[in-house]
Protein backbone atom coordinates (compact mmCIF):
# COMPACT_ATOMS: atom_id res chain seq x y z
CA UNK A 1 0.00 0.00 0.00
CA UNK A 2 1.03 3.43 -0.74
CA UNK A 3 1.61 5.53 2.12
CA UNK A 4 3.21 8.99 0.40
CA UNK A 5 -0.56 10.51 0.88
CA UNK A 6 -0.69 10.39 4.44
CA UNK A 7 2.91 12.61 4.39
CA UNK A 8 1.69 15.57 2.53
CA UNK A 9 -0.76 16.34 5.40
CA UNK A 10 2.41 16.95 7.14
CA UNK A 11 3.29 20.31 4.86
CA UNK A 12 1.51 22.98 6.24
CA UNK A 13 0.81 24.71 2.85
CA UNK A 14 -0.78 21.46 2.10
CA UNK A 15 -2.98 21.50 5.23
CA UNK A 16 -3.53 24.81 4.82
CA UNK A 17 -5.14 24.42 1.47
CA UNK A 18 -6.85 21.39 2.09
CA UNK A 19 -8.91 23.09 4.99
CA UNK A 20 -9.63 25.51 3.09
CA UNK A 21 -11.22 22.92 0.36
CA UNK A 22 -12.91 21.15 2.91
CA UNK A 23 -14.17 23.16 5.83
CA UNK A 24 -17.25 24.04 4.05
CA UNK A 25 -18.13 20.74 2.48
CA UNK A 26 -18.43 20.06 6.60
CA UNK A 27 -20.23 22.51 7.54
CA UNK A 28 -22.45 22.46 4.76
CA UNK A 29 -22.85 18.79 6.00
CA UNK A 30 -23.33 19.38 9.71
CA UNK A 31 -25.71 22.03 9.04
CA UNK A 32 -27.94 20.01 7.17
CA UNK A 33 -28.18 17.40 9.04
CA UNK A 34 -28.51 19.41 12.17
CA UNK A 35 -31.47 20.71 10.83
CA UNK A 36 -32.82 16.99 9.90
CA UNK A 37 -31.68 15.84 13.37
CA UNK A 38 -33.10 18.59 15.29
CA UNK A 39 -36.49 18.77 13.25
CA UNK A 40 -36.85 14.85 13.49
CA UNK A 41 -35.80 15.34 17.09
CA UNK A 42 -37.81 18.41 18.44
CA UNK A 43 -41.55 17.60 16.40
CA UNK A 44 -41.20 14.64 14.70
CA UNK A 45 -40.50 12.13 17.72
CA UNK A 46 -43.14 11.42 20.49
CA UNK A 47 -43.04 12.43 24.05
CA UNK A 48 -41.19 10.67 26.44
CA UNK A 49 -43.74 8.86 28.82
CA UNK A 50 -41.93 9.72 32.24
CA UNK A 51 -39.79 12.64 31.30
CA UNK A 52 -42.38 14.39 28.21
CA UNK A 53 -40.80 16.99 26.54
CA UNK A 54 -38.34 17.53 29.11
CA UNK A 55 -36.25 14.48 27.34
CA UNK A 56 -35.41 16.13 24.21
CA UNK A 57 -32.31 17.74 25.57
CA UNK A 58 -30.83 14.61 25.04
CA UNK A 59 -30.73 15.61 21.40
CA UNK A 60 -28.03 18.35 22.16
CA UNK A 61 -26.44 16.70 25.27
CA UNK A 62 -25.50 13.60 24.61
CA UNK A 63 -23.40 14.20 21.29
CA UNK A 64 -22.12 16.58 22.95
CA UNK A 65 -21.04 14.80 26.07
CA UNK A 66 -19.51 12.32 23.48
CA UNK A 67 -17.53 14.69 21.44
CA UNK A 68 -15.81 16.35 24.50
CA UNK A 69 -14.21 13.32 25.36
CA UNK A 70 -13.98 11.93 21.84
CA UNK A 71 -11.42 15.88 21.41
CA UNK A 72 -10.04 15.31 24.08
CA UNK A 73 -8.41 11.58 22.55
CA UNK A 74 -8.51 13.77 19.41
CA UNK A 75 -6.32 16.21 21.02
CA UNK A 76 -3.82 13.39 22.88
CA UNK A 77 -3.58 11.71 19.48
CA UNK A 78 -2.53 14.89 17.19
CA UNK A 79 0.12 15.71 20.18
CA UNK A 80 1.42 12.26 20.45
CA UNK A 81 1.70 12.28 16.30
CA UNK A 82 3.48 15.74 16.70
CA UNK A 83 6.13 14.89 19.32
CA UNK A 84 6.77 11.44 18.25
CA UNK A 85 6.82 12.41 14.20
CA UNK A 86 7.91 16.41 14.88
CA UNK A 87 5.05 16.88 12.84
CA UNK A 88 4.19 20.58 12.86
CA UNK A 89 0.78 20.44 11.92
CA UNK A 90 0.21 17.53 14.36
CA UNK A 91 0.48 20.09 16.97
CA UNK A 92 -1.54 22.92 15.37
CA UNK A 93 -3.84 20.39 15.37
CA UNK A 94 -3.88 19.63 18.89
CA UNK A 95 -3.58 23.28 19.95
CA UNK A 96 -6.93 23.76 17.38
CA UNK A 97 -8.66 20.98 19.64
CA UNK A 98 -8.52 22.54 22.81
CA UNK A 99 -10.97 24.85 22.97
CA UNK A 100 -13.69 23.24 20.99
CA UNK A 101 -13.53 20.57 23.26
CA UNK A 102 -13.66 23.15 25.93
CA UNK A 103 -16.31 24.44 24.55
CA UNK A 104 -18.33 21.28 23.81
CA UNK A 105 -17.22 20.26 27.83
CA UNK A 106 -19.22 23.32 28.86
CA UNK A 107 -22.39 22.58 26.64
CA UNK A 108 -22.72 19.32 28.10
CA UNK A 109 -22.66 20.80 31.80
CA UNK A 110 -24.74 23.53 30.93
CA UNK A 111 -27.29 21.20 29.00
CA UNK A 112 -27.01 18.77 31.88
CA UNK A 113 -28.02 21.09 34.47
CA UNK A 114 -30.35 22.50 32.66
CA UNK A 115 -32.33 18.81 32.36
CA UNK A 116 -31.18 18.25 35.70
CA UNK A 117 -33.31 20.43 37.02
CA UNK A 118 -36.51 18.98 35.76
CA UNK A 119 -35.81 15.42 36.34
CA UNK A 120 -34.21 15.44 39.78
CA UNK A 121 -35.13 18.52 40.99
CA UNK A 122 -31.28 20.42 40.96
CA UNK A 123 -28.94 22.06 38.81
CA UNK A 124 -26.22 19.96 40.13
CA UNK A 125 -25.60 17.25 41.88
CA UNK A 126 -21.82 15.20 42.79
CA UNK A 127 -22.77 12.37 40.46
CA UNK A 128 -19.79 10.72 38.72
CA UNK A 129 -20.58 11.72 35.41
CA UNK A 130 -21.29 15.18 36.06
CA UNK A 131 -18.22 15.11 38.55
CA UNK A 132 -15.55 13.54 36.23
CA UNK A 133 -17.29 15.99 33.07
CA UNK A 134 -15.99 19.07 35.47
CA UNK A 135 -12.80 17.40 35.65
CA UNK A 136 -12.15 16.66 32.24
CA UNK A 137 -13.13 20.69 32.25
CA UNK A 138 -10.20 21.30 34.36
CA UNK A 139 -7.77 19.34 32.22
CA UNK A 140 -8.39 21.65 29.08
CA UNK A 141 -8.16 24.61 31.05
CA UNK A 142 -4.89 23.31 32.43
CA UNK A 143 -3.94 22.12 28.78
CA UNK A 144 -4.51 25.65 27.30
CA UNK A 145 -3.18 27.22 30.32
CA UNK A 146 0.07 25.87 30.06
CA UNK A 147 0.10 26.51 25.96
CA UNK A 148 -0.47 30.26 27.13
CA UNK A 149 2.39 30.24 30.08
CA UNK A 150 4.81 28.87 27.68
CA UNK A 151 6.61 31.73 24.94
CA UNK A 152 8.40 29.89 22.71
CA UNK A 153 5.70 27.99 20.55
CA UNK A 154 8.17 24.98 19.98
CA UNK A 155 8.43 24.39 23.65
CA UNK A 156 4.85 25.00 24.82
CA UNK A 157 4.00 22.35 21.52
CA UNK A 158 6.12 19.49 23.53
CA UNK A 159 5.35 20.90 26.92
CA UNK A 160 1.58 20.71 26.21
CA UNK A 161 1.43 17.56 24.01
CA UNK A 162 3.15 15.28 27.28
CA UNK A 163 0.76 17.17 29.26
CA UNK A 164 -2.29 15.87 26.88
CA UNK A 165 -0.33 12.27 26.65
CA UNK A 166 -0.21 12.76 30.85
CA UNK A 167 -4.53 13.30 30.51
CA UNK A 168 -5.72 11.00 28.45
CA UNK A 169 -3.62 8.15 30.74
CA UNK A 170 -5.49 9.83 33.51
CA UNK A 171 -8.74 9.83 32.40
CA UNK A 172 -10.14 6.45 32.84
CA UNK A 173 -8.62 6.60 36.44
CA UNK A 174 -10.05 9.33 37.02
CA UNK A 175 -13.64 8.31 35.67
CA UNK A 176 -13.19 4.99 37.56
CA UNK A 177 -12.44 6.72 40.73
CA UNK A 178 -15.45 9.03 40.74
CA UNK A 179 -17.44 6.24 40.09
CA UNK A 180 -17.58 5.19 43.91
CA UNK A 181 -20.41 7.73 44.77
CA UNK A 182 -23.77 6.00 43.91
CA UNK A 183 -25.37 7.39 40.76
CA UNK A 184 -27.77 9.31 39.76
CA UNK A 185 -26.98 9.37 36.36
CA UNK A 186 -28.86 7.26 34.38
CA UNK A 187 -26.48 4.04 32.80
CA UNK A 188 -25.20 3.57 29.19
CA UNK A 189 -27.69 3.85 26.95
CA UNK A 190 -27.53 1.39 23.80
CA UNK A 191 -27.68 3.26 20.88
CA UNK A 192 -26.68 0.72 18.00
CA UNK A 193 -27.14 -2.94 18.81
CA UNK A 194 -30.72 -3.83 20.56
CA UNK A 195 -31.43 -0.14 21.45
CA UNK A 196 -32.59 0.92 24.42
CA UNK A 197 -35.10 4.08 22.27
CA UNK A 198 -37.56 3.34 20.54
CA UNK A 199 -36.81 4.18 16.44
CA UNK A 200 -38.52 7.48 16.13
CA UNK A 201 -36.81 8.71 18.95
CA UNK A 202 -33.26 7.25 18.15
CA UNK A 203 -32.64 8.25 14.50
CA UNK A 204 -32.73 11.83 15.01
CA UNK A 205 -30.08 10.82 17.90
CA UNK A 206 -27.85 8.88 15.48
CA UNK A 207 -28.28 11.90 12.86
CA UNK A 208 -26.97 14.60 15.47
CA UNK A 209 -24.15 12.60 16.58
CA UNK A 210 -22.90 12.76 12.84
CA UNK A 211 -23.77 15.88 12.86
CA UNK A 212 -22.20 17.43 16.05
CA UNK A 213 -19.14 15.32 14.68
CA UNK A 214 -19.11 16.86 11.11
CA UNK A 215 -19.62 20.25 12.92
CA UNK A 216 -16.28 19.61 15.37
CA UNK A 217 -14.92 18.66 11.72
CA UNK A 218 -15.71 21.92 10.73
CA UNK A 219 -14.54 24.57 13.33
CA UNK A 220 -11.53 22.45 13.64
CA UNK A 221 -10.23 22.55 9.94
CA UNK A 222 -11.16 26.50 10.51
CA UNK A 223 -9.18 26.55 13.69
CA UNK A 224 -6.65 24.87 11.89
CA UNK A 225 -6.11 27.14 9.44
CA UNK A 226 -6.08 30.25 11.62
CA UNK A 227 -3.69 28.58 13.74
CA UNK A 228 -1.06 27.52 10.48
CA UNK A 229 -1.46 30.88 9.20
CA UNK A 230 -0.29 32.49 12.99
CA UNK A 231 2.58 29.99 13.12
CA UNK A 232 3.94 30.66 9.30
CA UNK A 233 2.97 34.22 8.89
CA UNK A 234 6.84 34.34 8.02
CA UNK A 235 6.93 31.78 5.80
CA UNK A 236 6.47 32.77 1.84
CA UNK A 237 4.02 30.48 1.03
CA UNK A 238 1.55 32.35 3.74
CA UNK A 239 2.42 35.33 1.36
CA UNK A 240 1.03 33.93 -1.89
CA UNK A 241 -1.80 32.23 -0.12
CA UNK A 242 -3.26 35.41 1.18
CA UNK A 243 -2.76 37.93 -2.00
CA UNK B 1 41.38 10.68 34.75
CA UNK B 2 39.89 8.80 38.42
CA UNK B 3 40.92 11.82 40.26
CA UNK B 4 41.37 10.17 43.20
CA UNK B 5 37.58 9.75 43.33
CA UNK B 6 36.50 6.18 42.86
CA UNK B 7 32.84 7.47 41.53
CA UNK B 8 30.75 4.40 40.29
CA UNK B 9 28.58 4.93 37.07
CA UNK B 10 25.25 3.84 36.29
CA UNK B 11 21.45 4.50 36.64
CA UNK B 12 21.67 3.45 40.58
CA UNK B 13 24.83 4.80 41.28
CA UNK B 14 23.47 8.27 39.56
CA UNK B 15 20.34 8.11 41.35
CA UNK B 16 22.07 7.65 45.08
CA UNK B 17 24.29 10.50 44.46
CA UNK B 18 21.20 12.57 43.28
CA UNK B 19 19.25 11.81 46.82
CA UNK B 20 22.03 12.41 48.68
CA UNK B 21 22.50 16.11 47.30
CA UNK B 22 19.37 16.72 47.96
CA UNK B 23 19.16 15.02 51.24
CA UNK B 24 22.46 17.72 52.11
CA UNK B 25 20.79 20.38 50.95
CA UNK B 26 17.79 20.13 52.35
CA UNK B 27 18.85 19.58 56.19
CA UNK B 28 21.09 23.13 55.43
CA UNK B 29 18.11 25.26 54.51
CA UNK B 30 15.45 23.24 56.76
CA UNK B 31 13.19 26.02 56.36
CA UNK B 32 11.83 24.86 53.00
CA UNK B 33 11.10 21.65 54.88
CA UNK B 34 9.23 23.62 57.98
CA UNK B 35 7.06 25.81 56.12
CA UNK B 36 4.66 23.49 54.15
CA UNK B 37 4.12 21.80 57.53
CA UNK B 38 3.29 24.97 59.11
CA UNK B 39 0.55 25.86 56.04
CA UNK B 40 -0.90 22.30 56.71
CA UNK B 41 -1.31 22.94 60.03
CA UNK B 42 -2.51 26.70 59.70
CA UNK B 43 -5.27 25.14 56.75
CA UNK B 44 -6.06 22.27 59.32
CA UNK B 45 -6.60 25.04 61.80
CA UNK B 46 -8.71 27.31 59.51
CA UNK B 47 -11.59 24.98 59.38
CA UNK B 48 -12.50 24.67 62.80
CA UNK B 49 -12.98 28.51 62.59
CA UNK B 50 -15.00 28.88 59.61
CA UNK B 51 -16.87 25.39 59.93
CA UNK B 52 -17.96 24.76 63.24
CA UNK B 53 -15.78 24.18 66.43
CA UNK B 54 -18.12 21.10 67.37
CA UNK B 55 -15.41 18.30 67.64
CA UNK B 56 -18.72 15.40 66.29
CA UNK B 57 -19.08 17.23 62.99
CA UNK B 58 -15.81 18.29 62.51
CA UNK B 59 -15.07 14.41 62.64
CA UNK B 60 -17.07 14.50 59.31
CA UNK B 61 -15.21 16.58 57.22
CA UNK B 62 -11.96 15.55 59.14
CA UNK B 63 -10.78 13.15 55.91
CA UNK B 64 -11.90 16.19 53.46
CA UNK B 65 -9.79 18.73 55.57
CA UNK B 66 -6.60 16.40 56.12
CA UNK B 67 -6.38 15.54 52.31
CA UNK B 68 -7.06 19.43 50.92
CA UNK B 69 -4.56 20.54 53.46
CA UNK B 70 -2.16 17.81 52.58
CA UNK B 71 -2.67 18.36 48.80
CA UNK B 72 -2.45 22.43 48.75
CA UNK B 73 1.00 21.88 51.15
CA UNK B 74 2.42 19.57 48.42
CA UNK B 75 1.87 21.74 45.96
CA UNK B 76 3.72 24.47 47.71
CA UNK B 77 6.56 22.29 48.57
CA UNK B 78 6.21 20.99 44.63
CA UNK B 79 7.69 24.23 43.60
CA UNK B 80 11.05 23.53 45.35
CA UNK B 81 11.55 20.50 43.50
CA UNK B 82 12.72 21.64 39.97
CA UNK B 83 12.93 25.54 40.16
CA UNK B 84 16.44 26.18 42.01
CA UNK B 85 17.72 23.40 40.22
CA UNK B 86 16.40 24.97 36.57
CA UNK B 87 17.84 28.31 37.56
CA UNK B 88 20.99 27.69 38.74
CA UNK B 89 21.80 25.17 36.22
CA UNK B 90 21.55 21.97 37.89
CA UNK B 91 19.17 20.14 35.89
CA UNK B 92 20.66 20.94 32.79
CA UNK B 93 24.55 19.18 34.10
CA UNK B 94 22.10 16.20 34.57
CA UNK B 95 20.67 15.78 31.63
CA UNK B 96 24.06 16.70 29.88
CA UNK B 97 25.82 13.84 32.09
CA UNK B 98 25.08 10.84 29.81
CA UNK B 99 23.34 9.38 33.23
CA UNK B 100 19.94 8.52 32.74
CA UNK B 101 17.71 11.65 33.91
CA UNK B 102 14.40 9.32 34.37
CA UNK B 103 16.41 8.00 37.34
CA UNK B 104 17.73 10.84 38.62
CA UNK B 105 14.49 12.56 38.26
CA UNK B 106 13.41 9.79 40.10
CA UNK B 107 15.70 9.58 42.89
CA UNK B 108 14.82 13.59 43.45
CA UNK B 109 11.08 12.67 43.31
CA UNK B 110 11.61 9.92 46.10
CA UNK B 111 14.04 12.53 48.16
CA UNK B 112 11.07 14.92 47.76
CA UNK B 113 8.68 13.03 49.08
CA UNK B 114 10.91 11.92 51.90
CA UNK B 115 11.41 15.59 52.71
CA UNK B 116 7.52 17.11 52.23
CA UNK B 117 5.31 14.31 51.91
CA UNK B 118 6.44 11.78 54.53
CA UNK B 119 6.76 15.03 57.72
CA UNK B 120 3.37 15.56 56.59
CA UNK B 121 1.99 12.38 56.83
CA UNK B 122 3.83 11.64 60.33
CA UNK B 123 2.62 15.30 61.80
CA UNK B 124 -0.57 14.52 60.46
CA UNK B 125 -1.84 12.90 63.81
CA UNK B 126 -1.87 16.02 65.63
CA UNK B 127 -4.11 17.82 63.31
CA UNK B 128 -6.33 14.91 63.09
CA UNK B 129 -6.63 14.90 66.90
CA UNK B 130 -7.93 18.58 67.11
CA UNK B 131 -10.30 17.62 64.00
CA UNK B 132 -11.85 14.95 67.02
CA UNK B 133 -10.27 11.88 64.29
CA UNK B 134 -10.44 8.95 66.94
CA UNK B 135 -6.81 7.65 68.00
CA UNK B 136 -7.31 4.46 66.75
CA UNK B 137 -7.75 5.52 62.98
CA UNK B 138 -4.72 7.46 63.18
CA UNK B 139 -2.27 4.59 61.82
CA UNK B 140 -4.12 4.13 59.16
CA UNK B 141 -4.59 7.59 58.43
CA UNK B 142 -0.92 8.27 58.44
CA UNK B 143 -0.46 4.98 55.63
CA UNK B 144 -2.87 6.59 53.63
CA UNK B 145 -1.03 10.12 53.83
CA UNK B 146 2.03 8.54 52.74
CA UNK B 147 1.14 6.44 50.00
CA UNK B 148 -1.01 9.48 48.79
CA UNK B 149 1.91 12.41 49.11
CA UNK B 150 4.04 9.50 47.30
CA UNK B 151 1.23 9.26 44.02
CA UNK B 152 0.67 13.31 44.69
CA UNK B 153 4.86 13.88 44.10
CA UNK B 154 4.89 11.41 41.22
CA UNK B 155 2.40 13.45 39.74
CA UNK B 156 3.43 16.61 40.63
CA UNK B 157 7.20 15.82 39.24
CA UNK B 158 5.34 15.68 35.90
CA UNK B 159 3.88 18.74 35.92
CA UNK B 160 6.49 20.53 37.77
CA UNK B 161 8.87 19.36 34.96
CA UNK B 162 6.56 21.18 32.56
CA UNK B 163 6.07 24.46 34.31
CA UNK B 164 9.80 24.74 33.97
CA UNK B 165 9.34 26.52 30.80
CA UNK B 166 6.51 28.58 31.78
CA UNK B 167 6.44 32.44 32.97
CA UNK B 168 3.97 32.55 35.97
CA UNK B 169 4.79 28.92 37.19
CA UNK B 170 2.65 29.02 40.84
CA UNK B 171 -0.65 29.44 39.36
CA UNK B 172 -0.11 27.02 36.49
CA UNK B 173 1.55 24.38 38.53
CA UNK B 174 -1.77 23.92 40.65
CA UNK B 175 -3.74 23.72 37.41
CA UNK B 176 -2.34 20.79 35.80
CA UNK B 177 -2.14 19.49 39.44
CA UNK B 178 -5.34 19.22 40.63
CA UNK B 179 -7.13 18.14 38.35
CA UNK B 180 -4.51 15.02 37.65
CA UNK B 181 -4.76 14.28 41.38
CA UNK B 182 -8.48 13.63 41.71
CA UNK B 183 -8.43 9.80 41.61
CA UNK B 184 -5.18 10.00 44.75
CA UNK B 185 -7.89 12.76 46.76
CA UNK B 186 -10.66 9.97 46.21
CA UNK B 187 -8.97 6.88 47.48
CA UNK B 188 -6.73 8.45 50.24
CA UNK B 189 -10.24 10.77 51.48
CA UNK B 190 -12.00 6.93 51.12
CA UNK B 191 -9.19 5.26 53.37
CA UNK B 192 -9.26 8.19 55.91
CA UNK B 193 -13.19 8.28 56.38
CA UNK B 194 -12.93 4.13 56.58
CA UNK B 195 -10.55 4.19 59.37
CA UNK B 196 -12.91 7.31 61.17
CA UNK B 197 -15.63 4.77 61.09
CA UNK B 198 -13.60 1.65 61.94
CA UNK B 199 -14.15 0.41 58.64
CA UNK B 200 -12.12 -1.67 56.31
CA UNK B 201 -9.32 0.63 54.66
CA UNK B 202 -7.68 -2.25 52.29
CA UNK B 203 -9.69 -1.52 49.34
CA UNK B 204 -9.02 2.23 48.84
CA UNK B 205 -5.61 1.48 50.31
CA UNK B 206 -4.90 -1.12 47.26
CA UNK B 207 -5.99 1.10 44.22
CA UNK B 208 -4.00 3.87 46.30
CA UNK B 209 -0.89 1.21 46.11
CA UNK B 210 -2.05 0.61 42.32
CA UNK B 211 -2.02 4.11 41.37
CA UNK B 212 1.12 5.10 43.14
CA UNK B 213 2.83 1.63 41.52
CA UNK B 214 1.12 2.98 37.77
CA UNK B 215 3.10 6.60 38.87
CA UNK B 216 6.39 4.97 39.84
CA UNK B 217 6.61 3.57 36.54
CA UNK B 218 5.21 6.23 34.25
CA UNK B 219 5.79 9.65 35.72
CA UNK B 220 9.47 9.65 36.10
CA UNK B 221 9.57 9.03 32.21
CA UNK B 222 6.82 11.81 31.10
CA UNK B 223 8.85 13.91 33.79
CA UNK B 224 12.60 13.25 32.43
CA UNK B 225 10.99 14.01 28.54
CA UNK B 226 9.18 17.72 30.76
CA UNK B 227 12.47 18.62 31.87
CA UNK B 228 14.36 17.86 29.01
CA UNK B 229 11.57 20.27 27.24
CA UNK B 230 11.57 22.65 29.65
CA UNK B 231 15.72 22.94 29.25
CA UNK B 232 15.90 22.99 26.05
Amino acid sequence: MNWTWFHRFGSAPYMYGFARRWAPWFGGAAALLMLIGLYGGLFLAPQDYQQKDAFRIVYVHAPSATLSLMIYTTMAIAAAVGLIWRMKVAHAAAAACAPIGAWFTVATLFTGSLWGKPMWGTYWAWDPRLTSELVLLFLYFGYMGLRAAIEDPQKADKASAVLAIVGIVNVPIIKYSVNWWTSLHQGHTRYLADPDMDRSMLWPLLTLFVAFGLFFGAVLLIRLRAELLRRERNASWVREALS
Amino acid sequence: MNNGWPVKTGPLAAARLVAARDLRLAFRKPSQLIQPLMFFMIVATLFPLTLTPELSRLRDAAPGVLWIGALLSSLLALEFLFRDDAVDGTLEQFALSGQSLTWMLFAKTCTHWLLSGLPLALSAPLAALALGVPVEALGSMVAALALGGFALSMVGAICAGLTLGARRGGVLLSLLTLPLSVPILVFGADATRQAIVGGDIAGPMYLLGAIAVLGVTLAPLAAAAAVRIGLE
